[in-house]
């Protein structure tokens, strides 16, 4: 399934907040790649960045996110970083899609779903309003919406939960992108329409080979949909590797924590704050060193001063600890 | 669907209208001063007063004489000007339609400015028309109604020379006259408006242009352009009409200034008329009238509303 070409390319991206206080760093050096019809989970407490970097991907970040000039984030050979808005704009909703976490407030509540669906094809394609509307209709049909005729007429506020995420998902299909983005698409959603979301999207990769970087907290929802993790703690990432191999064989202590906060069958679950004790430092006053010390069980004393880059593993994970939990020792990196 | 909706709305309408000429009737009994001293001046014998308020059905009980002005107000008769003898329905047709051109052009310039004015400061953040606009929409209220018809009049019309000060002429009996007589006094009235919409407009689309929607918006690949007209501004209209719906009485309200200082014969003269002559049935008439346009734009409002929001169930 996976062609080893990646379709993005994210090369020590670097956004910071210029404040009076100091710099905020959301996100800090972080490289990835993601290969064509792969799906890659971003996972990571609430505040690690991960929303400031699939923004940076869109060029969607607010104004006050700057990126150093050493980023680069390549799409099919371009940097986005560099492109101008509007160029950007030919490749937002057409090439690179994103859908969001509540589908609520991510619809337009004065336009009705059909309309909304149609706009996006519009903008990128030579067609008229009727096409559009005929290819909204496909598109919802598609995404398994009931008596989609009607509901195209119908507005967010008359569809339900899950329904208002399809049509969601339907805007984002709506230009056939290549690389899909989905920011917590299921976190707003009860469990048992999660996982039809869930399978929707992984459906739709298996049809159309689209490559998805999907967002969460949910360790679960990575075990059910993604091929490859990456996890991100105060703006960095701390381990990246293969679902199984992340599942089975966490390297870093954070990874750790967070399977051992997955509520599981056999045995007690631990609340994330038993797994991982303390807070998450402000990001005005990260701790030198690795900014999990804080927070860390297997602290050694140079964790306080250097910074762990990622290695990659013999597991194959790669990991950014200096006191990882696989033993087989390293592989270089 | 729709047509039950506007039933129902009606409906509400109907007890609104009967409580107006509850008060519209007290509100006068309340008013200091005799009209029938007023009318007769002060050297009038017991006698002759006692006369006269037999004749205008002073002596009767309150609410005796209050059904029976409902009585004939339902039936179109507000009764005789004590001062002149003219029917007050007469005198208030004759100047409600002058008064109403007047409102609807300075609602226009409200809303067409208010618009304007929001839409480019939003456009165009932290530029010279932004710091006017913000400027503006805190200090617009302030300036009062009779300044600003001194300040137009003094420029436009006696320094310049492009524009009457006085003088109306209606719509209908020659548009270009109507237009460059309404113009100043439309203005003068639209001021505060074109503040308020400006302001509430502004801070609505800065809390729109924030919206998830928005973001969908543009992460479809709209323009700026395009994600505020066609996205963030229908939202952002919403509890603004509700403002224009107040700013109408407001309007209304201010005519009085207005008219008598271009010399307007309309609904606002006749009740500044009417009141310095204690002409009671006249001001009866004119303030049932105003209250009851103002019911009516309420109930316009909200009929606006509905068609603007779908999540309004009819
Ligand atoms: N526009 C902004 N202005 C200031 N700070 C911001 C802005 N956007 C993000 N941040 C900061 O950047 C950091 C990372 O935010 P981000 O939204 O990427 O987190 P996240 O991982 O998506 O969290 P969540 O799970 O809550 O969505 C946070 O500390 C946040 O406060
Ligand atoms: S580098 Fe040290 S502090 Fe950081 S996670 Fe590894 S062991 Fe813990
Ligand atoms: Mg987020």
């Amino acid at each position: 399934m996976n062609t080893e070409t990646p379709i993005l390319e994210v090369n020590h991206l670097k956004a910071y907040i210029p404040s009076s206080k100091g710099e905020i760093k959301p996100v800090n050096d972080i490289s990835f790649s993601i290969k064509k019809g792969e799906i890659v989970a971003l996972v990571g407490e609430s505040g690690s960045g991960k929303s400031v970097s699939s923004l940076s991907i869109m060029g969607l970040n607010a104004s006050a996110i700057k990126y150093r000039p050493e980023s680069s984030i390549l799409f099919e050979g371009q940097d986005l970083l560099k492109l101008k808005e509007k160029e950007l704009r030919k490749i937002r909703g057409n090439d690179i899609a994103m859908i969001f976490q509540d589908p609520m407030s991510s619809l337009n509540p004065v336009h009705p779903i059909g309309r909304q669906i149609a706009e996006s094809i519009i903008l990128h394609k030579k067609v008229s309003y009727k096409e559009a509307m005929k290819l909204a209709l496909d598109l919802l049909n598609k995404v398994g919406i009931p008596d989609a005729e009607r509901r195209l007429n119908d507005y967010p506020h008359q569809l339900s939960g899950g329904m208002r995420q399809r049509a969601m998902i339907a805007i984002a299909l709506a230009c056939n992108p290549k690389l899909l983005i989905a920011d917590e698409p299921t976190t707003a959603l009860d469990v048992t329409i999660q996982s039809q979301i869930l399978n929707l999207l992984r459906d739709l990769q298996k049809e159309f080979g689209i490559s998805i970087l999907l967002i969460t907290h949910d360790l679960g929802v990575v075990a059910e949909t993604a091929d490859r993790v990456l996890v991100m703690y105060c703006g960095e990432i701390v381990e990246e590797g293969n679902v199984e191999e992340i599942f089975e064989n966490p390297g870093h202590p954070y990874t750790k924590g967070l399977m051992d906060s997955i509520p599981s069958l056999y045995g007690p679950s631990k609340d994330i704050l038993d797994a991982i004790p303390g807070i998450v430092p402000n990001p005005l006053e990260l701790p030198q060193g690795c900014h999990f010390v804080t927070r860390c069980a297997f602290a050694t004393e140079n964790c306080h001063e250097d910074s762990p880059t990622l290695k990659k593993h013999t597991s194959g994970n790669r990991v950014a600890c200096w006191n990882p939990l696989i033993k087989e020792g390293v592989e270089g990196r | 669907m729709f047509l039950k909706f506007l039933l129902r709305r009606l409906l509400y309408v109907i007890p609104m209208l009967f409580i107006t000429t509850l008060i519209v009737f007290s509100l006068i009994l309340l008013i200091p001063g005799d009209p029938v001293l007023a009318m007769l001046g002060d050297s009038a014998t017991h006698e002759k007063i006692a006369e006269l308020r037999q004749q205008l059905g002073l002596d009767q009980p309150v609410m005796l004489q209050y059904f029976h002005w409902l009585n004939n107000a339902i039936h179109g008769d507000l009764g005789r000007s004590i001062f002149t003898g003219q029917h007050v329905d007469e005198a208030l047709m004759q100047t409600l339609s002058v008064t109403m051109q007047l409102v609807v052009v300075g609602m226009i310039f409200s809303i067409v400015g208010g618009i304007f004015f929001a839409v480019t400061s939003i456009y165009f953040p932290n530029s010279w028309m932004d710091y006017v606009a913000r400027f503006f929409g805190t200090l617009g209220t302030a300036i009062p109604t009779f300044l600003v018809a001194m300040i137009l009049i003094i420029f436009f019309s006696l320094k310049l020379n492009w524009l009457p000060a006085t003088g109306f002429t209606s719509l209908i009996d020659g548009p270009g006259t109507f237009l460059k007589g309404i113009i100043l006094p439309g203005f003068s009235l639209s001021l505060a408006g074109i503040a308020v919409i400006t302001r509430h407009l502004r801070s609505s689309l800065l809390e729109t242009m924030d919206a998830d929607y928005v973001r969908t918006a543009y992460s479809k690949g709209v323009s700026r352009y395009r994600a505020i007209f066609k996205h963030s501004l229908q939202n952002a209209m919403l509890p603004v009409v509700t403002t224009i719906g107040l700013l109408f009485g407001t309007a209304l309200g201010a005519t009085v200034v207005v008219e008598n200082i271009f010399a307007i014969p309309g609904m606002g003269q006749l009740v500044v008329n009417a009141i310095e002559q204690r002409d009671f049935t006249m001001v009866q008439g004119v303030v049932l009238v105003m209250i009851v346009m103002v019911i009516v734009i309420n109930f316009i409002t909200d009929i606006v509303y509905a068609l603007l929001d779908p999540r309004i169930e009819y």
